[in-house]
């Protein structure tokens, strides 16, 4: 059964539609990325789901129950959280306190929470920094938090907003290494990127977004390839790359 | 783990406990009872920002109007002795309670606003209820509430030959609320408290009902502050509206604790024992000519603060901590930064 079920979700504002009937699924246990130019109403759709906005119209389903319109710790409690695009660290709390907060989700008991928090802080590679400050981190630090505070609050589905954004591509791989261990933990994970090296490689399933509707909805090999996908966003360019390093694996 | 149930700034408490305990043993403060009252003042104000720093300094919401949950608490006290001629204590707990039940009822509108037009609010809230008691009969109007002599002794909570008994009060309810404070520091709901405060969104999306969370410290805050108001009044023997329920009592909660240092644990208790000890000794040394010179001082030092050093007194220590430890901070690799 699927975990997150977006049923036709529209969202205005005034007269700009940013979401027009948008539709997919997420199952439990897949990666599945959110992909889409700039403006295509990516964050938007994050935003609903996660309860920050109230859509216009459409519902929205985890695990069966209906959460259109409940509030965003509501949602967070069920176990649907989510990373912010534009970091949103804690400033004056230690990087360890950050992600401490996020780990008392689910347990009042503080040897639980620290424990937790601390292989998370393990995990994310933040160890070096635990005692600074989260507001003096840069900004590929400021991003891992983001990561391991939302990771600490043990969610089903796990949401994340760009995370790989200006990154390195060592820090890219180090990235997709840690979400390939997630899935593993049995996290079902919903990813929003524009690094096409991080997200296509590592997807069950990829939604393409152009100007607020669902242009496609399939997997990374047919995305590659899909006419409109490539006009919109992906490119001609980048298709012909990823279909030669399909071609090299099958070869290799 | 990380935090011990007694590590060495507890150790350091303690041991400055134990000296306050056996302070009024010391000569130079029992021989002097004037002495004696500017300790207990620095206990009371001490433990009134400290109430103050639970939803001000930790959870963030600057509020104006604490000299209203402060007011209930003494008149509470107030009321069920002079105008019930009982002892102050059903009177204090059913200020206590109320003050915090009113607290969760005016603040649950005013947390609709978020930063400089909460504590405007707040402001509101103090004028408001000074007017009300002002010209409201039931409570003393604007004549007030006059201690009648009754028996000395810990049930009446009223002491006339000497102050020990007041700065053991005092003394006790600066231990139950930095306690509780310190309590909330280490666990769950303080964590909360401060996410709040730094991020409500944040919060939020972790899980965190951010309006519960500062309405029960606010609650909380209230209530303790009531606790202090009836020791205030217990001591001064009276209640009126200026006195107790005013801008200028409210004031003291959040400049206090801003001087000291807010949301830190210590803070509060720096900032009275700058404040008080001037406040009491201008006005015992000039008289009625003194009155305000305490302030003009206290007023310069918050805009040098602001200034200088926004973290309060704790931020100076810290600096000056810092500056003197530099060396051995860098040998332990302070600069340790695993960032790529």
């Amino acid at each position: 059964m699927a975990l997150l079920d977006v049923r036709d979700v529209t969202m205005k504002f005034g007269e700009l539609v940013a979401n027009d009937r948008v539709s997919f699924t997420v199952e439990s246990g897949a990666i599945v990325g959110l992909i889409g130019p700039n403006g295509a109403g990516k964050t938007t759709l994050f935003n609903c789901i996660t309860g920050f906005l109230k859509p216009t119209n459409g519902s929205i389903h985890f695990d069966g129950a209906n959460v259109t319109g409940l509030t965003t710790y509501q949602i967070a409690r069920l176990g649907a959280v989510r990373t912010f695009q534009v970091v949103r660290p804690l400033k004056e709390m230690t990087v360890f306190d950050n992600v401490l907060v996020g780990a008392f989700l689910k347990t009042s008991d503080n040897r639980e929470a620290f424990a937790r928090a601390a292989e998370c802080i393990r995990l994310c590679s933040l160890e070096p920094l635990q005692e600074k400050p989260a507001g003096e981190l840069s900004i590929g630090g400021k991003k891992r938090l983001e990561l391991a505070r939302a990771l600490a609050t043990r969610p089903r589905l796990l949401m994340l907003d760009e995370v790989m954004a200006g990154l390195t591509s060592t820090e890219v791989k180090a990235s997709v290494e840690v979400i390939l261990r997630l899935r593993e933990s049995g996290i079902t994970l919903m990813i929003v990127e524009h690094v096409m090296e991080g997200i296509m490689p590592i997807a069950d399933k990829i939604v393409v977004l152009d100007g607020g509707v669902k242009i496609a909805e399939d997997t990374p090999g047919r995305i590659a390839n899909d006419e409109r996908v490539i006009e919109a966003y992906l490119g001609a360019k980048y298709a012909q790359r990823y279909k030669q390093r399909k071609e090299g694996e099958a070869l290799g | 783990m990380r935090r011990k149930a007694l590590d060495k700034k507890d150790v350091i408490w303690l041991g400055f406990v134990a000296l306050l305990a056996l302070l009024p043993l010391a000569p130079v403060v029992a021989a002097n009872s004037f002495h004696m009252h500017v300790v207990i003042l620095i206990l009371l104000f001490a433990s009134m920002s400290q109430a103050w720093n639970i939803i001000g300094g930790y959870c963030g919401q600057v509020s104006f109007g604490h000299s209203v949950f402060f007011g209930i608490g003494a008149y509470g006290a107030g009321m069920a002795v002079v105008t019930y001629g009982g002892a102050p204590w059903p009177g204090i707990l059913i200020g206590v309670l109320l003050a915090a039940a009113i607290a969760v009822v005016i603040s649950y509108p005013c947390f609709k606003l978020s930063g400089h037009y909460f504590a405007i609010a707040t402001f509101a809230i103090v004028e408001i209820f000074n007017r009300s008691f002002m010209v409201w009969d039931w409570v003393g109007g604007a004549m007030g509430l006059d201690y009648p002599l009754v028996k000395e002794g810990l049930k009446n909570l009223m002491w006339y030959d000497t102050k020990t008994g007041y700065y053991y009060c005092a003394l006790i309810l600066f231990l139950l609320i930095f306690s509780v404070v310190r309590w909330l520091e280490g666990h769950r709901f303080g964590y909360y408290m401060r996410a709040v405060r730094e991020g409500q969104e944040t919060a939020e999306s972790l899980g965190v009902n951010s309006t519960a969370v500062k309405l029960a410290a606010m609650a909380l805050s209230a209530a303790l502050s009531a606790l202090c108001g009836a020791f205030f009044a217990q001591y001064n023997l009276r209640v009126d509206t200026p006195m107790v329920m005013s801008l200028d009592m409210s004031m003291k909660f959040v400049l206090i604790t801003i001087l000291g240092g807010s949301g830190t644990l210590v803070g509060p208790l720096l900032g009275a024992a700058v404040l008080i000890p001037l406040q009491e000794y201008t006005r015992a040394f000039w008289g009625g000519l003194g009155g305000g010179v305490d302030l003009i001082i206290f007023g310069l030092l918050i805009i040098l603060m602001v200034v200088k050093q926004p973290a309060g007194m704790i931020g100076i220590i810290g600096d000056m901590h810092r500056r003197f430890f530099k060396h051995k901070g860098i040998a332990k690799g302070d600069s340790a930064d695993g960032s790529p």
